[in-house]
Formats: structure tokens, sequence, C-alpha cells
């Protein structure tokens, strides 16, 4: 069972990263660009197979390591 | 007083800390590798600076699930003390050993600098060598030092005085100008600049000397 995860900075954490992200666009001639943030893609391979199962398996990594809470969201994709 | 310095792949400063440990201490300093399952017991675990599993995912979120941090975990709830640099401060707050997280310095560059810290208090055994208030020098060399907790969390800290160093010019965007954070018990403490760089004058100069020597009087006594 294939899964993704995307990891996002929780709103209100800055995020130097995506504002320079942000600059090099504007600078490249990208107009109207606002708000850029960077995050994480993780795509995982399961042996599980029932969808149920897989999240809760994935949202434990989520908790345990894929992200901080104290700073990251994150968003799981079953994709079966 | 027994201290171990833990090891992990591409930890870089465990040698410095062994010998700035020795110094103080007068006796050798064992080197633990992070696969290990057992701690023997030690007074001191010093968690050095580096880039352990090259900061993959996030800096020290790889090590802080090592397996010798089983082990330390239990340490620092018997009240044993723990000193984190650097690269140590991110894996304990990956841990959850102390509050909040290290991010990407606020102008993206990478630090290499001798900084000025206000020791914030000096009542522990840490910082029993300074005076509460005094100006410190330390070098710090990182490119994730830009401490964040939640407002919560920071209006904690604060208030129960676990803030432990500040920067007189904040250089990475740190909340607070925090520099180093203690657990709730004083007994864990982390920190991006490097005490154990200047222990010697040969080195330019000794203000990281009065840390490990009060550590090792009030944990040898």
């Amino acid at each position: 069972m294939k899964v993704k995860v995307h990891v996002t900075l929780k709103n209100g954490v800055l995020d130097p990263q995506g504002k320079a992200i942000e600059n090099t666009l504007g600078s490249l001639g990208f107009k109207g660009v606002n708000n850029v943030r960077q995050g994480k893609f993780i795509e995982l391979t399961l042996s599980e197979t029932d969808a149920d199962k897989a999240r809760a398996q994935v949202d434990e990594m989520c908790k345990k390591l894929l992200a901080n809470t104290v700073i990251e969201n994150y968003h799981i994709d079953i994709e079966g | 007083m027994k201290a171990c310095v833990i090891v992990f792949p591409a930890s870089n400063c465990d040698r410095d800390m062994k010998v700035a440990l020795e110094a103080s201490i007068g006796s050798p300093v064992d080197m633990v590798w992070h696969r290990d399952t057992q701690l023997a017991k030690y007074d001191l675990v010093a968690i050095p600076g580096g880039f352990s599993y090259g900061d993959y995912l996030r800096c020290g979120a790889m090590a802080a699930r090592s397996p010798i941090m089983a082990e330390i975990k239990k340490h620092a709830e018997r009240g044993g003390h723990v000193l984190g640099v650097c690269n140590g401060f991110q894996v304990l707050c990956e841990a959850g050993l102390l509050p909040g997280v290290l991010m990407r310095n606020a102008h993206l560059k990478f630090i290499c600098k001798d900084v000025q810290l206000k020791v914030e208090r000096a009542d522990t055994a840490f910082t029993g060598g300074y005076k509460a208030g005094q100006t410190v020098t330390y070098p710090v060399a990182h490119h994730d030092g830009n401490y964040f907790a939640d407002a919560e969390t920071l209006k904690r800290i604060e208030g129960e005085g676990q803030v432990a160093f500040r920067y007189v010019d904040n250089p990475n965007g740190s909340l607070g100008d925090i520099a180093g954070v203690y657990n709730a018990g004083g007994t864990v403490l982390g920190l991006m600049p490097h005490p154990e760089r200047l222990v010697d004058p040969l080195l330019g100069g000794i203000d990281g000397k009065p840390l490990f020597d009060h550590l090792v009087k009030t944990l040898a006594a």
C-alpha cells in the first residue's frame, strides 16, 4: 500500500527558506507570489493492505518521527 | 565524578567535549556509542556537537530515536545531569527532554564566530561558576540554532527560570534571544554555543572552563 505524507510548517512559524524562495521568484520576474511555505513530502510503501490500519500506523510514525509537532503539521494520503 | 560522551555517526565535537571534561575531572571520560542499550551509572551524560545522521529529516531527529536515548531519558528521570551542546541541544529538544525546537537560522547562513552570552542564573550545577547576569564569550558554529517554542511554552520557561543563556546580540533569530535552556529541574541543559571550545588559553580563552569546573565540583560532592 502506497502512502504519501506531507509535512508543513504550522501557521505563524517563521519559514526563512520559504521567504528566500519567494524573494528569488520575485527577482526572476514572477509577480504576485505571496506566502511561500516550504515543506517535506515523504512517500512510503507498506505491506499493510487495510487502509484504516495503514493510516493509523502512519499517524503513529508522524507523531514519533516524521514530523516535529511543535512546529509542523502533517497530512496523510492513502493511495491504495 | 563519572562522565561519558555519547557518540553518534557524524558527531564531530565529541573529542573536544571529552578533553574539556577530562581537564576538569582529572580522570578519563568514557565514550558511549549510540547503538548501546545499556548506560553505566554516570553523574553526567554529555551529548556533543556535530551533524548526527547528516542532519537528515530534521537536525537531531534521528539521533533522538537512537537506542541509547531511552537510557539517557531514564538517567534524566532519575535526576541525572545531561549537557547537550549544539547538535546535542537539538537532540535533547527532539527527544522531548527539553522544550522547544531549533530551526534554520533566520538569515539562512551558517554562523561560526564568538558570541557574547548573558548567564541568566547562577544557582545550577552548570552555571554556579559564573555570576547571574554575567556576560561570557562562547563560540557558536551552527546553521540551525534559531530557538522556537509556542507562546504558551515560552511563557512557561521564562516564568520558571528555564532560560540558561541569552545572546547579547542575537545572531540567529532565536525567540527571546534564547541560547540555552534547562529542563524544569535544572538538571538537563542544552545550548547552541560551545563552552568546550574555550577551556584553555591556547584556544583563545577560558570562558567555558567555569561551566565544567563547577559541574565537577557539584557532581563530585
